[in-house]
């Protein structure tokens, strides 16, 4: 049996938004390098909807995978939408993932939050903190 | 192209071992403890491969035992001289920080026991010397135990001169030959090893095989107990197949090591130059005193279970020490004592060679991997930030 499923796989091999949005919105980026992952997200907010959305991951393929499909998973939707999005989603979506590789699903819901918290922050926009966690003290890494 | 370079995980088995290996199923059957002919003749078959492989050893026959691999091998060697010093008053052990973790985690079980372990740091990150060694025994030291060659960065230790250091001092001195075995000139008696662990699926014998070397008269304790194999001192039905199969492998090995080791070595070298090229790269384990077939980087910026996965679709068999493959939160045991921080030894790759390599395949792994580490250093946002200056390169 191979330790990923094919679309995680595929999201590794062929990932989707990678790259930057230079006039970005709002950008987040979680993990840190002692740990062996970082994810950055990017995203372009027009109205309310995430009309564009870029990643760049530091990391192992399930890590890469997951940003590629949490990124997908929000695209063109509202932020209101994108601030539900679970990281046991972000697994389902990408058919599982080994019980040691969790932690990047995790990391990848983190980093979008993170990058909606920093629009809301340059806008002035008020929003409820207890919606966002607390990015410099990841579950994953106690490194 | 298909191309296997993790010869140091495990290796093809040889036709030459192979063929060593099948009259055991089909002729000689037999249970070398029984009395009748069958047994006996099996019993003739299994002396007869102990004495190749001591004889590769330069040692007596007597003075080898059969276990199940280099990890039994391993946790015997050193549980036997523990116990010994301890009966003695002795309880301190001298070992490196970055053995093998049959060797470390016997030791951690040990320091349980109220054995105290001090554990040599690889200074100039790539070795350790035989001064280290010296320095380090006291009047309680019950044993001296230090790898023949490192599995994930080939750096080839001192072996003879740290025999010397603990024979001068009256320290039993054991070596992890896992590495060696088969690939570098072993000779226990000139060496002053006193016990020496082996394994057969390291030089293309079977796996699950290995053995340990016991200098003449040294007490062992089991770590087997039952019947009354390998002279009382590891109990067990001897897999004879796989003994055999072990036996001719090592002795195809140590006959053909040297037009071997001149070809693996020149594929080494042409890999390790190539790969240099990459930029913010950098080669660990010593440089000099390396074990022919082993190649090892770092690169900055990426990870090294992506990597793996991406050289695996190339068709590349490699391996990392990077957390990620190692089911851990920390990368290995084994860069971190060399020096690498967190953020470089994810980012680690381990090609270990062959003689069953070619020079296409060397070509192969010398146009994929640099294309590889690109491809990931274009996705990463560490990369982005040491290009741009806004974090400073380690690499
Ligand atoms: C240096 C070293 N020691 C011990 C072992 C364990 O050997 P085995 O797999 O035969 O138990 C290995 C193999 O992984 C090794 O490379």
């Amino acid at each position: 049996m191979a330790l990923y499923s094919e679309i995680v796989m595929d999201h590794f091999t062929h990932p989707r938004n990678v790259g930057v949005i230079e006039d970005a919105d709002g950008v987040g980026q979680v993990g840190n390098a002692k740990c062996g992952d970082i994810m950055k997200i990017y995203l372009k907010i027009e109205k309310d909807i995430i009309v564009d959305v870029k990643f760049e991951t530091f990391g192992c393929g399930s890590a890469i995978a997951s940003s590629s499909m949490a990124t997908e998973m929000i695209k063109g939707k509202p932020i209101s939408e994108a601030l539900q999005l679970t990281n046991k989603a972000v697994a389902e979506a990408l058919d599982g993932l080994p019980a040691h590789k969790l932690h990047c699903s995790v990391l990848a819901e983190e980093a979008i939050k993170s990058a909606l918290k920093d629009y809301y922050d340059r806008n002035g926009i008020a929003y409820d903190k207890s919606q966002f966690p607390d990015c410099d003290n990841c579950v994953h890494c106690h490194g | 192209m298909q191309v296997y370079a993790d010869n140091a995980a495990t290796t093809k088995i040889s036709s030459h071992a192979l063929q060593a290996m099948m009259p055991c199923f089909e002729k000689f059957y037999g249970n070398p403890s029984s009395l009748h002919t069958a047994g006996q003749e099996a019993k003739e078959v299994l002396e007869d491969a102990r004495a190749r492989v001591a004889a590769c050893l330069g040692c007596e026959p007597r003075e080898i035992i059969f276990t199940s691999g280099g990890s039994e091998a391993d946790n015997q060697a050193i549980i036997s001289a523990a116990y010994y010093g301890a009966r003695k008053g002795k309880k301190h052990i001298i070992s490196t920080a970055f053995e093998h973790h049959a060797v470390l985690h016997t030791l951690n079980r040990l320091e349980k026991e109220g054995f105290e372990v001090t554990l040599l740091d690889v200074k100039n990150g790539h070795n350790v010397t035989a001064e280290q060694v010296r320095d380090a025994i006291r009047e309680d030291t019950c044993l001296v135990t230090c790898m023949y060659a490192n599995n994930e960065i080939g750096s080839v230790l001192p072996v003879a001169q740290i025999g010397t250091v603990c024979k001068a001092a009256g320290v039993p001195f054991h070596t992890d030959a896992v590495q060696a075995a088969g690939h570098l000139h072993i000779d226990v008696k000139a060496q002053n090893i006193d016990l020496l662990s082996l394994s057969g699926h390291k030089f293309h014998g079977p796996k699950g095989v290995g053995a340990l070397y016991v200098r003449r008269g040294f007490p062992l304790t089991n770590v087997i107990e039952g019947g009354a194999q390998e002279r009382g001192k590891r109990a067990g039905t001897e897999n004879l197949p796989a003994i055999c199969g072990m036996a001719a492998a090592l002795e195809d090995a140590c006959a053909h090591m040297e037009e071997n080791n001149a070809k693996v070595t020149a594929m080494r070298d042409r890999l390790i130059e190539g790969l240099s090229k990459i930029p913010h790269c950098a080669l660990n384990g010593d440089p000099v005193n390396r074990l022919p077939g082993n190649v090892s980087f770092c690169f900055e910026g990426i990870e090294g279970e992506a990597l793996l996965l991406l050289l695996d679709m190339k068709g590349i068999c490699a391996s990392s020490g990077s957390a990620c493959t190692s089911g851990s939160l920390d990368p290995s045991h084994v860069l971190l004592a060399i020096g690498r921080v967190h953020d470089v030894a994810h980012g680690s790759l381990r090609l270990s060679l062959s003689h069953c390599n070619t020079d296409e395949e060397v070509d192969h792994i010398l146009a994929e991997v640099p294309q590889v580490v690109q491809t990931l250093r274009d996705m990463s946002p560490v990369w982005r930030d040491l290009q741009k200056g806004e974090r400073e390169y380690i690499l």
